[in-house]
């Protein structure tokens, strides 16, 4: 049968911009939708992976018999008899952490590196089997004494220049009425996302197929393929469901442990790591030292800005965490200098996580901003409005839309910021001092390649294919609410379909980029769709497709500063005899380009400032000195904040449609968390008066802040 | 993870003897415990005997007053219990203040009093630990401890009891009951617990074998008017890392009678009997409070980075029975 599906154009546009609840909502909430580590397949064995105990050395020996000989044990894989992968290249992101090359070599360069691989027919049978595995190690002396003040902090490069610096900074801050000279950290923090890691790598027809969760199946594909030596055709990788990714879920040790094995043992291998494991083999935000100079004239204007900061990194790889970053987007002076600056360290490799370089580097910058305009006599929000750029402060580059004081002026009349006494340590009710902050976010607004198909079914529904990944922020839905404006039908007549990396090149669930690049696909392909089915042709039983490739358009694009931005807004309560800090309520303003799903945007911008509460008060991964691990490498250890910690958050957006994109897309998946840290260290000085330069706010440093009390 | 046998236990009788000798075996309750530390490798158990049927699971008034509350009563049912609340509501609070909505509708009474410090050493089987591998050291002491003790510990251990229910039963007196092969026995909390030492991993006086039959309150006419107060780093789910429970009766100005103990600061509960002392008698006004405290935390021996922990104790003291005098004076 063949439907003709023009002339069935309802009262049907204007689906972007409205709430729609998930469309795989029922099955996520009915326990239908599978994740990776739940998928059956026939045949299945399953791996476990065996971590260093050692923070340096050498494996001297494995000795594999007394688990190979225990019940179900099909194979150990280690650096003797894995299947040699290929590490020189580069892929979508760079060159590769060696990390998830394992089993290549006998050196360990930090604790927690994977060393074998045990296969047996039960996860069970494999967890017990790897715990007899037995590993020599000749162990070296480790060194992963983080500072700031280290004199082998070097620059590095990551998505941005190390250093950039205009201007005579010293003859600046010599000529400043008011100078803040400050040094802030933070310290590493997890992903801690919900679904652990989980994959399952099978031979199939000559294919390699891996079923994973991860926040790009193509890209998955490409560096699989690489380092198998395959042609990438040959690889295909699904990620249908994801339990959040926030910069982890890339390529990584499992992954290429189970296609390791399923290649030993010509059967599916499943590899699925623990919580323990995930802390040392995906990822983490490294630590930073930061230290920011300001130096402002009596109006507040900067004359000199300096923003240096040092992260750490592994010793086999280098990572950037460019917290300095931010500066260059945000504030300009006539002297204007920053630098990241890395040290490599006996420790995992650190890794993107959500809002790299922006949430540390905000934290440091709009604190900072904070103390200038205490120092100077005016408001935070008067000070940043006097030190709005024209263009991008580094750049010279005209901005895409600059919306930020927008958000500061309705967040201050929301929030109730008028009212604002300045003085700090006045307020108090009952046991508790109250206080208010706030700090300003940015984050970069991009678009990557994307490839979408669009088909019209002769039964009158629509399928779109797009190898996207919904990590939860909401992606399949907001495609399907573009799709159904492009097409002018209704979005239950919309099926798409994501997570396969069969459907072509697409770009990652990264750098809030995903919604944007993917809808601007779909909306290509949806938009020729209609436009074929216009003309009136009847759609023949295979369909008729049209499929887009965003590059040339992506390419064709302008240079120009392109960045979301927002005002962040708390109020806190703080008991100094207990050190508790309480976050009363938090309102963030933001610039973010269109908004595609005000209900999941809305999630996801409340979700960030959520992080920005666990940043500013709970987590903190611990290093024990001794020898290099974490310690209370747990969910129980590490805190991320509950909802007793998050009492009320309220996040909304200001009318800002990007120019450039043909949805008006900026991109809202990470600038929740910026600034959000800041805003609540400045309101724990306006209750208490003393400034908590760093994270996370813990009790007992409340408690050693006060005057009188023993310092630790 | 070892495999492990399972049976499931139907009277007390029973249970002890299914547990027998068997030093690979462990009574299960709610396994909120128990259970994790079998997946981290911490406990390696061969059988486990499920004692969770047991006719353990009432709470009744005893005769002279007191409360006789059964071991696998949950952490949820013992808080909401209409007896617990009116008369020993530090209890309540204290059982509410830990754990999770969940974790309470498993964990029981006497798990609770079982359960293993969360030391983070002690949990990673990778790491040296004398509470789990005796004289393999304690990497705490020189390490991270920003939440071990600062009273009672010893260069073996400086962990600390997790538990939020055991400082309210210690302030409460109470007596813990068991059954074993060779009949019952009763063991006041005081005891129950042994002193760290240089054993650190003999963790309390029950007999091998032995399984906890309940706790025993007795009457505490004082306990009417009690409160918990736990700091943690977090606003919920999350260990303290200083509580008070205080049960205070003031009269004509001055402290008639009181209950004092403090937790997260010792490798037990920790009654603070000397500032009991102080306290009695004395006028109830915040010098008295902020005496007794010291006079308690005299003994305290802080590591580098727990310092915080004496005067976080100290301003908790002072809070907590000011606010119980001003709620009296009401």
């Amino acid at each position: 049968m063949t439907t003709a599906t023009t002339g069935t154009r309802t009262t049907t546009k204007g689906f972007t911009g409205t709430s729609h609840t998930r469309v795989e909502g029922r099955d996520k909430v009915t326990g239908a939708a599978r994740y990776a580590g739940e998928i059956p397949f026939a045949g299945l064995a399953h791996g476990w992976l065996v971590l260093s105990t050692v923070a340096r050395g050498r494996i001297r020996s494995i000795d594999t018999a007394p688990a190979l000989a225990r019940p179900g044990v099909l194979a150990v894989l280690h650096h003797q008899n894995a299947p040699r992968v290929e590490t020189d290249y580069v892929g979508m992101l760079g060159v590769p952490d060696p990390t998830c090359a394992v089993f290549q070599h006998d050196r360990v360069p930090h604790l927690g590196w994977p060393v074998a691989l045990v296969v047996a027919e039960t996860s069970e049978q494999a967890r017990e089997a790897a715990e007899t595995l037995v590993v020599h190690y000749e162990q070296e002396p480790h060194d992963i004494d983080f500072s700031g003040a280290r004199p082998d902090a070097h620059p590095v490069d990551g998505y941005m220049p190390a250093v950039v610096e205009k201007g005579d900074l010293d003859a600046e801050l010599a000529a400043s009425r008011t100078v803040v000279d400050e040094e802030y950290t933070t310290p590493e923090e997890h992903h801690a996302m919900m679904e652990p890691h989980a994959a399952t790598a099978r031979w199939d027809g000559g294919r390699l197929e891996l079923v994973d969760s991860n926040q790009g199946t193509t890209w998955v594909v490409g560096e699989l393929a690489k380092m198998f030596s395959l042609d990438p055709a040959s690889v295909r990788v699904r990620s249908e469901h994801v339990g959040g990714g926030f910069g982890s879920k890339g390529v990584r040790a499992h992954q290429v442990a189970a296609v390791m094995a399923a290649t030993v043992l010509q059967r599916p291998v499943r590899v699925v790591m623990t919580r323990r494991q995930m802390f040392s083999l995906t990822g983490y935000r490294s630590p930073t030292a930061q230290r920011v100079r300001l130096g402002a004239d009596a109006d507040g204007r900067l004359r000199a800005l300096e923003h240096r900061s040092v992260n750490l990194t592994s010793t086999v790889h280098e990572f950037v965490e460019s917290a300095a970053g931010p500066a260059r987007v945000m504030y300009d002076a006539d002297a204007h200098h920053t630098a990241n600056r890395v040290v490599r360290l006996n420790v995992p490799t650190p890794t993107f996580m959500r809002a790299p370089g922006e949430a540390p580097g905000s934290f440091a910058l709009e604190s900072a901003l904070d103390e200038l305009a205490e120092k100077c006599g005016l408001d935070p929000i008067e000070l940043r409005l006097r030190n709005e750029p024209e263009r991008g402060p580094v750049s010279g580059l005209p901005f895409s839309g600059r919306n930020l004081p927008d958000c500061f002026r309705e967040g201050a009349r929301r929030f109730g910021w008028a009212d604002r006494d300045p003085r700090p340590g006045v307020r108090r009710e009952g046991r508790w001092l109250l206080g208010t902050g706030t700090a300003a976010a940015s984050f970069h607004a991009g678009a990557g390649p994307s490839t979408a198909v669009a088909t019209a079914e002769p039964d009158g529904t629509f399928t779109v294919r797009i190898a996207a990944a919904d990590i939860g922020t909401g992606a399949r839905t907001a495609l399907t609410l573009i799709a159904a404006d492009a097409l002018e039908v209704s979005p239950d007549r919309i099926e798409v379909r994501i997570g396969d990396s069969d459907f072509g090149p697409a770009m990652i669930a990264g750098g809030s980029m995903g919604t944007r690049s993917w809808g601007w696909a779909v909306m290509t392909a949806a938009t020729e769709l209609r436009e074929r089915l216009a003309l009136g042709a009847d759609v023949p039983p295979e369909g008729i497709t049209v499929r887009s490739d965003t590059t040339a358009a992506l390419g064709a694009l302008a240079q120009k500063e392109r960045h979301s931005f927002g005002a962040q807004f708390a109020e806190v309560a703080v008991d100094v005899t207990t050190g508790e800090v309480r976050v009363r309520r938090m309102l963030g303003i933001f610039a973010a380009g269109r908004i595609v799903n005000p209900l999941t945007a809305r999630s996801q911008l409340v979700g960030g400032m959520t992080w920005g509460i666990s940043m500013a008060l709970h987590e903190e991964a611990v290093r024990d000195r001794a020898t290099g691990g974490l310690y209370g490498a747990d969910l129980a250890g590490y805190h991320v904040a509950t909802h007793a910690d998050v009492p009320f958050v309220e996040a909304d957006w200001v009318d800002d449609p990007d120019p450039d994109d043909p949805v008006g897309i900026k991109g809202i998946g990470e600038i929740g968390v910026v600034g959000a840290a800041a805003a609540i260290a400045n309101a724990v000085w306006h209750a208490t008066g003393v400034r908590h330069r760093n994270l996370p706010i813990r009790p007992d440093r409340v408690l050693q802040s006060l005057p009188g009390e023993p310092h630790a | 993870m070892r495999e492990f046998g399972y049976q499931r236990a139907h009277d007390v009788a029973g249970a002890v003897a299914l547990l027998g000798a068997d030093p690979e075996a462990r009574f299960l309750g709610g396994g909120t415990n128990l259970v994790d530390l079998m997946k981290t490798g911490v406990e390696r158990p061969a059988r486990l005997v499920d004692v969770r049927e047991l006719p353990l699971d009432g709470i009744e008034v005893t005769e002279d007053g007191g409360l006789r509350i059964g071991a696998t009563v949950t952490n949820s049912d013992l808080a909401a219990h209409p007896e617990v609340r009116r008369r020993y509501p530090v209890l309540t609070q204290a059982v509410l203040a830990g754990a999770s909505g969940q974790l309470r509708n498993m964990a029981t009474v006497g798990g609770n009093l079982l359960q293993r410090t969360r030391c983070g050493y002690f949990t990673d089987v990778t790491q040296p630990c004398n509470k789990r591998t005796p004289g393999s050291g304690c990497p705490a002491i020189e390490g991270e401890h920003h939440n071990h003790a600062i009273l009672g510990a010893s260069a073996h251990c400086v962990a600390v009891h997790p538990s939020d229910m055991g400082v309210a039963l210690t302030a409460l007196d109470a007596v813990v009951t068991y059954e074993t092969a060779d009949g019952p026995g009763e063991l006041p909390l005081d005891d129950f617990y042994l002193p760290v030492g240089d054993t650190p991993h003999r963790e309390t006086a029950l007999p091998p074998g032995a399984l906890i039959t309940g706790v025993t309150l007795p009457p505490a006419p004082v306990a009417a008017h009690s409160r918990y107060r736990k700091v943690r780093e977090r606003a919920s789910y999350a260990f303290a890392i200083g509580s008070v429970a205080a049960a205070l009766d003031v009269q004509d100005g001055a402290v008639r009678d009181v209950r004092l103990a403090f937790g997260a600061v010792a490798s037990r509960p920790w009654r603070a009997r000397a500032a009991e002392q102080v306290l009695t008698g004395a006028p109830a006004d915040a010098e008295t409070f902020a005496a007794a405290a010291d006079a308690e935390l005299a003994a305290a021996d802080p590591l580098p980075h727990n310092a915080y922990k004496v005067t976080l104790i100290r301003n908790l003291v002072v809070a907590v029975l000011t606010e119980l005098t001003e709620e009296a004076a009401r």
